[in-house]
């Protein structure tokens, strides 16, 4: 056995002293003090560097982390589905307001753009801006996220079955189911058969903006009215290219009838009698304000005028003279003539229908009726009768908001209490959701399948270009479940459409020439024109006088009050956005003590609001007005309290709506004035050559003369500004874009703004950005007040506005300046100029020093002062730029510009480029046509024209070339800068506004 | 030319003779009072370098401090947020930041024109103003820089600006605006003057390296004057770069606000469209530059204890350049609304009623009243020569320069072409924060300079000692000689004053000049 020889490493291991067998087992068996804790348990110098280097490390990677966002690609991609390619699907918008046929815009499967369909008979692919805004409401994170009980969350199944025993246990108490209007025969349909398994159940349909004593004048129906077929329409009281009824339609209606032909120029003559000063009101050859009391009186006056039978009432002198001469060129136009009435009162509506009747507009100028007006006023009013005396087991409202618009919202509440069941299908919690037991959640229109009936015979569909966003249940769907019919909507429609090429109608959107699906009950209780004249005729109230009338943004019932498109969208007369105002004269403004911004609280019908004062030109002396639809408390965070509710003070007289009262009292609330937040302040154009008008007549004798064309003194005499220039032309060898704007046609509806700051992913920026002169909006639509008589006048009293002065309104985006001022300023050279003639901007290259925008003498630029994509004082209005739901809206061929950033319209340069590579795929030019901007495409009028100015077959060639020296016109020509956009001098055909206004003196009150 | 007078000096000495007991009459009032000696020269100034601060020199610095911090609040909410913290808008887009930027500029040109120009024009009563005037120019323009920058949406993309070789392929800056203009034309301006006055202070900084005691003071300042001898190469080489310099600044005074103006001229705004924007700029720039000289100088003088030195014909003559400016400034006025009428186009001349009657009427009256009617009273040579009046009136020019500068900005901008994009503006807080915060900044660097740095130019003062002081004769309020002092009548007070503790230079060179 061999001996055990020992190593050993020092004295201490050979002697195994204590201390070292304690260490052996360590990594270091020396003491060394770098290992491990200091005896005073401080940290070691290693564990130190150690803790620093991760410490100092995780804190580098900390800070270096971007914040993710997920996008998850497509497991199985669908075969049409491309992430940069749009597909179109044919829809149709109807919120209960207004009818548009559209097409959506569809990107990586979600719907990012609303146009019009080009198919439809009705809309003509025109647009309205709510119809525009209504992209940004499905993604409104205000919406209801799925079913709700008792305000809690709960599934459909827990909610179906209480819903369906609580019906079952309503006994022998009605049932009701209040609606607005409803123009889906398939839904009448469901409603149908839910009322067949529920023997007590009715159905109340009253819309919020009510139409009842017009149907009722005319069997239940919306006459329909053919204005482009009219040379002479009389409007009393009926904003018809604004809100009344289906502005879109009769919109494009109208412009057929205005825009101008160079050989035998022909336009049709509009009077208006209204209280305030409407859209349609501005675009009025002659115009005469009258109380709203009177509005009667004007059509007793008209109907005694050219049918016979009295009503000669003087009203005031200018209503009397236009009336006159109304009633005599209605006479002349038999069978060209239209008269239409926008009040809700039934002895003008029969006045009125039957003075159509006599002067042949039946067949003519009036066709085939439209049904987008079904509500019964005095069916409302009485079910609110019933809920409150106890008659009622269950309510169930959808496509309304009694608690918010109904003028008895406080009895309507109260009625509620009453009720068993009370169940809502509102698309969020609203005023009246709040008040009901279940919310059923309707889903948004570009959910749903559905269809729809604007116009008898004329059909049109609406399919879902997303799937659900939310767990929503479409609310006929939900109604034949409680029927227990449980076939999904869609085959239920499928089966109602069995006759009709279905493939066909979802392609196209529309379908055409059928018999009609729809039935209407036609509203009782018609009146004899005799009795409607003598009631008609009675005199007008006294006092102050209110009116509440429809917006042109908002529009009635406040449905898109949570949309900030159309919060921050400019009142297109008043120019005021995100709030309602109590419009005053400024004269009564002055009787009452008050300025602009002061409130006030106004008292009608026993009731009052307090709201601010603006000082709004073309009011009727003595009458006041405020927009409907405002004031929600339950809109969400956008909406509520966004103005104050004018619900309220609608006067219920004789089972029927009158939205105004008489008698109303003004009296200054006790609140700190506050600043309007108008986009235009200043109101008259004085005195330049910026928007340029003349009349049918001169333009008749000399159409060369209708435009006045600057020109500059040199030493050879004065000479076009074009010919004085030290720049050396642009010479565009390839295309070179251009728009031509009508005025003629241009009525103010701002369409195209929307349809802009959708397209063009422009930001909004709150109510105190806009009292701040900072809104975003590329394409602005300027509103000029002008008075009759052109005297010369000294600077301040030039900025006053005549009392009732004529109005024009010019759209105004960049005019892509080809001498442009802004190019040469920019020390960067973020804006240049394109081989094609636009003005561009590079975002990226932008510093911010905003000499471009000052040297812009169009002031067309707009700049971004904060990040409104991620600062939060703009969380709220600008949600679409900040949330994921809201980004969903955001088109991705447009950049979303970042803080310091200069922006301005492009020409939608991005839809341009598409226009070309398509044309490029396949080999040849773009078409004529074929590239649109999205303000021209959105224009219901046509007024935008956009083009190849290169092309010489292009349409805008061919006009460029006919209206040179005639109508067309450069704004500022004086400048020679040289824009891309030009304009046509607005015709009017109003020369007998001036021989009315002659007569009338006193029309303008000392500043 | 600097050498040139020295030699003359020289000569003059050389010839006085020994015996000479004759007084002469002055022809010009002496630009140095007091009977000063070079020894005396070198304390009354270098003291202020020395001594430890005063109470007042540092409640002066609290203050302005103070207001830089107003100044850092303000700044961290503009670069935090945006510049949508301003009062700006859609139609006015520059404000309050553009009227303090060309403000601040024009404030900058005194100091250029003291020590160029009149240097060319061997105005000597110019050596006891140039260095402070100098130090303005430099920190006035170090304010007004800040705001083109600041005004930026994207201030840290301001290196954009420069025509600096990049990766962004064809990306180069545009030759054709004028802000480009501006970047060149102030950067070689800050230069320019920074270098020249730094030049004119080495020698100072050497006398008072000789001087200090401490070692921090010895170590900083024989750092600060570079190694400076004082010998007659080195002289000769000073002569010779300040003559250059002189020379390279005086084309920089007309071209730095003739090229600020041409922001605004070149634009097609009317109000801004105007060719008579060049020399009217750079007139108010030197009314409102000497303005700010008188401000300081005023306060600095009573201060400092410095009468002696910067006299009351110093002050006198400046306010003949004020009023010279101012007048011309009126005439450009006048001469404005003169052409609107007379150019016949509608929105030019809506653009001056509206100037005069507008929304912004008060501002320009004020700006009428301060810098066209206020400069009219230097007629009288009793308020030319008081003191208290020129300071008021020296603060009334500032205020109305400034509101020049609003008044073209702001009247013109707000009421262009459009009138539906007509607005009113009005700053926000932070907007005149910043601006009360360059005043803090400038303040603090104007304090600073006069603690530790000189503030007049000793070498240059004892240049004129001989051919300009009133030696032994105690000079009133108006310049007048009152009668004889000393019991000798009247030898030559410099070869009184030429000995081993007349200074640093005295035992470094035999030149006098280094005194």
């Amino acid at each position: 056995m061999q001996e055990t020889i020992k190593y050993w490493k020092g004295y201490e291991e050979l002697e195994q002293h204590p201390e070292f067998v304690q260490h052996a087992h360590n990594e270091f068996p020396e003491f060394l003090p770098l290992a491990e804790k200091n005896e005073d348990g401080g940290t070691s110098r290693r564990d130190f560097l150690k803790l620093m280097g991760f410490g100092l490390g995780a804190a580098t990677l900390a800070s270096c982390e971007a914040p993710v966002r997920k996008a998850i690609p497509w497991l199985n991609k669908p075969e049409t589905v491309d992430p940069t390619i749009s597909n179109f699907y044919a829809s149709t918008y109807f919120t209960g307001n207004e009818y548009v046929a559209v097409l959506v815009k569809n990107r990586d499967g979600r719907p990012i753009k609303v146009e019009g369909n080009p198919m439809s008979p009705v809309t003509k692919g025109g647009t309205s801006a709510r119809a525009q805004a209504s992209i940004l409401s499905l993604y409104d994170e205000g919406r209801a996220r799925g079913p709700m009980q008792g305000g809690k969350a709960a599934d459909w199944k827990t909610v179906d079955a209480a819903i369906r025993q609580q019906l079952a246990a309503a006994g022998g108490k009605t049932v009701a189911l209040v609606t607005g209007t409803i123009i889906s025969p398939t839904t009448k349909k469901a409603i149908a058969e839910f009322a067949a398994r529920y023997p007590s159940f009715r159905h109340v349909m009253y819309d919020a903006n009510s139409a009842s004593a017009l149907l009722k004048a005319n069997g239940g129906v919306v006459p329909g009215y053919d204005f482009s077929k009219a040379d002479v329409v009389v409007s009393i009281g009926a904003d018809f290219l604004g809100a009344w009824i289906s502005p879109v339609e009769y919109s494009w209606h109208w412009a057929q009838k205005r825009k101008l032909k160079r050989e035998n120029p022909e336009m049709s003559r509009l009077f208006q009698f209204e209280p305030l000063l409407s859209l349609t009101g501005a675009n009025a050859d002659v115009r005469a304000a009258v109380k709203p009391s009177q509005l009667p009186a004007v059509a007793a006056a008209l109907y005694g005028a050219v049918v016979g039978g009295g009503g000669g009432a003087s009203i005031n002198k200018t209503a009397d003279s236009a009336i006159a001469r109304a009633a005599e060129e209605l006479k002349g136009a038999r069978g060209r003539a239209l008269v239409v009435c926008g009040t809700n009162d039934l002895a003008s509506q029969t006045l009125v229908a039957d003075l159509n009747r006599a002067l042949g507009a039946e067949g003519a100028t009036i066709g085939a009726p439209s049904y987008v007006r079904q509500g019964d006023d005095a069916a409302m009013l009485a079910l609110i009768q019933q809920m409150n005396a106890g008659q009622v087991g269950a309510v169930l409202v959808a496509g309304c908001n009694p608690a918010y618009d109904h003028p008895q919202a406080a009895e309507f509440k109260a009625g509620l209490g009453q009720v068993g069941l009370k169940v809502s299908f509102a698309d969020r919690l609203d005023e009246t959701a709040k008040l009901c037991d279940f919310l059923t959640p309707d889903a948004h229109y570009l959910e749903s399948w559905n269809d729809f009936e604007p116009r008898r015979g004329s059909l049109s569909l609406s399919q879902p270009v997303i799937t659900p966003l939310f767990d929503t249940r479409q609310f006929p769907e939900s109604l034949l479940h409680w029927a227990g019919n449980n076939t999904s909507y869609y085959d239920y429609l499928r089966t109602a459409w069995a006759g009709i090429n279905w493939d066909q109608a979802v392609h196209d959107g529309v379908v055409e020439g059928g018999a009609g699906l729809l039935t209407v009950t036609a509203q009782t209780n018609p009146m004899s024109a005799a009795a409607a004249l003598s009631a008609a005729g009675q005199g007008a109230g006294s006092g102050t006088e209110l009116v509440i009338y429809e917006s042109v943004q908002i529009g009635f019932g406040g449905i898109e009050a949570n949309n900030p498109w159309l919060q921050e969208l400019p009142d297109p007369i008043s120019k005021n956005t995100w709030e309602n105002y109590l419009a005053v004269p400024r004269a009564l403004a002055k009787t009452v003590g008050v300025e602009q911004g002061d409130y006030v609280s106004v008292t009608a019908n026993g009731k009052s609001i307090t709201l601010p004062v603006l000082l709004q030109p073309g009011m009727e002396a003595n009458t006041v007005a405020v927009a409907m639809g405002y004031g929600r408390t339950a809109a969400g965070k956008v909406g509520d309290n966004a103005g104050a509710n004018a619900y309220p003070l609608v006067s219920v007289s004789d089972g029927g709506l009158i939205f105004g009262a008489t008698g109303v009292k003004i009296a200054k609330a006790d609140k700190k004035r506050t600043e309007l937040a108008q986009t235009q302040t200043h109101h008259t154009i004085m005195d330049r050559l910026v928007v340029q008008e003349s009349t049918l007549s001169k333009y008749r004798e000399n159409r060369n003369e209708v435009t006045e064309y600057e020109k500059l003194a040199t030493a050879d005499g004065p000479q076009p500004p074009s010919r004085v220039s030290l720049w050396q032309d642009y010479a565009y060898n390839n295309h070179h874009w251009g728009m031509v704007i009508d005025l003629n046609s241009c009525i103010g509806c701002s369409a195209c703004t929307v349809a802009c700051q959708a397209e063009n992913n422009v930001a909004v920026v709150g109510r105190q950005e806009v009292v701040n002169r900072r809104e975003m909006s590329w394409l602005r639509i300027d509103r000029y007040y002008t008075a009759v008589d052109h005297e010369a006048k000294d600077y301040t009293t030039m900025e006053d506005a005549a009392d009732q002065p004529q109005v024009v309104f010019q759209p105004l985006m960049c005019q892509h300046c080809n001498h442009a001022p802004c190019e040469t300023v920019c020390p960067v050279l973020a804006t240049t100029h394109s081989t094609e003639g636009l003005n561009q901007m590079t975002y990226n290259r932008c510093v911010g020093t905003k000499y471009c925008a000052n040297n812009c003498p169009y002031k067309v630029r707009r700049f971004n002062w904060f990040s409104y994509t991620d600062d939060d004082r703009f969380a709220t209005a600008n949600a679409h730029m900040r949330s994921d739901l809201g980004r969903m809206v955001l088109n991705p061929d447009v950049t979303v510009r970042a803080r310091g950033v200069m922006e301005k319209c492009s020409m939608c340069v991005q839809r341009i480029q598409l226009g070309k590579l398509d044309a490029k795929k396949e080999k040849r030019r773009p078409k004529d046509g074929e590239i649109v901007t999205a303000c021209a495409q959105a224009c219901p009028t046509e007024a935008i024209l956009f083009g190849d100015m290169a092309d010489p077959e292009s349409r805008i060639t061919k006009v460029l070339n006919e209206q040179h020296r005639e109508r067309a016109f450069h704004v500022l020509e004086e400048l020679n800068v040289q824009p891309n956009i030009t304009y046509l001098t607005k015709i009017r055909n109003g020369e007998v506004m001036d021989s009315i206004i002659k007569k009338d003196a006193g029309k303008k009150q000392p500043a | 030319m600097v050498s040139n007078r020295f030699y003359q000096l020289k000569t003059i000495n050389h010839q006085l003779p020994s015996t000479a007991m004759h007084y002469v009459s002055p022809l010009r009032p002496p630009l140095v009072t007091g009977a000063k000696t070079y020894h005396d020269v070198t304390h009354d100034i270098a003291r202020h370098v020395e001594n430890p601060p005063n109470v007042r020199w540092l409640a002066a610095l609290v203050v302005s401090l103070l207001f830089v911090g107003i100044f850092m609040y303000s700044l961290y909410r503009t670069l935090w947020f945006g510049i949508g913290e301003w009062g700006l808008n859609k139609t006015v887009d520059w404000g309050w930041d553009i009227t303090n930027f060309v403000w601040w500029v024009g404030i900058g040109h005194a100091g250029t024109l003291i020590s160029a120009v009149l240097l060319l024009f061997r105005q000597k009563w110019r050596s006891s103003i140039n260095r402070a005037a100098e130090a303005m120019t430099i920190f006035a323009v170090i304010c007004a820089a800040m705001f083109p920058v600041i005004h930026m949406g994207r201030p840290w993309l301001a290196l954009w600006f420069l025509p600096f070789q990049n990766t962004y392929g064809p990306l180069w800056v545009n030759f054709n605006s004028p802000l480009l203009w501006d970047v060149f034309a102030i950067s070689t301006y800050f230069s320019v003057s920074l270098v020249f006055w730094y030049l004119g202070l080495i020698p100072d900084f050497a006398t008072i390296r000789d001087r200090a005691t401490g070692p921090i003071a010895k170590y900083a300042y024989a750092f600060l004057s570079f190694g400076w001898t004082g010998s007659a190469k080195h002289w000769s080489r000073y002569e010779y770069v300040s003559l250059i310099l002189a020379g390279i600044s005086t084309p920089l005074v007309l071209s730095v606000h003739t090229i600020v103006s041409m922001d605004f001229a070149t634009s097609v705004i009317p109000g801004w469209h105007t060719t008579i924007f060049p020399p009217y700029f750079v007139a108010g720039a030197i009314f409102s530059g000497f303005a700010m000289v008188l401000t300081l100088m005023i306060v600095t003088r009573e201060t400092f204890k410095l009468k002696d030195y910067i006299t009351l014909e110093h002050i006198e003559s400046m306010n003949i350049i004020i009023t010279v400016t101012g007048s011309i400034v009126g005439v450009a006025y006048i001469t404005e609304f003169f052409i609107a009428w007379y150019s016949q186009v509608p929105a030019e001349q809506y653009c001056f009623i509206n100037r005069a009657t507008g929304p912004y009427w008060w501002a320009y009256a004020s700006m009428m009243t301060c810098n066209v009617v206020s400069p009219q009273l230097f007629w009288f040579r009793s308020l030319r020569r008081n003191v208290i009046f020129t300071f008021i009136l020296s603060i009334f020019v500032n205020i109305g320069m400034w509101f020049e500068r609003f008044v073209i900005i702001v009247t013109s901008l707000h009421r262009d072409y459009l009138p539906s994009s007509w607005v009113m503006y009005s700053p926000t807080y932070v907007e005149v924060g910043i601006f009360v915060g360059t005043m803090g900044i400038f303040m603090t660097l104007f304090l600073l300079f006069a603690k530790f740095f000189p503030v007049i130019n000793m070498f240059e003062v004892k240049t004129i000692l001989k051919s300009s002081s009133m030696p032994g004769v105690f000079v009133d309020e108006q310049g007048y000689a009152l009668g004889h002092g000393g019991s000798h009548g009247n030898a030559v007070p410099a070869q009184h004053a030429v000995g081993p503790t007349a200074g640093a230079g005295a035992y470094h060179a035999p030149d006098a000049t280094s005194h």
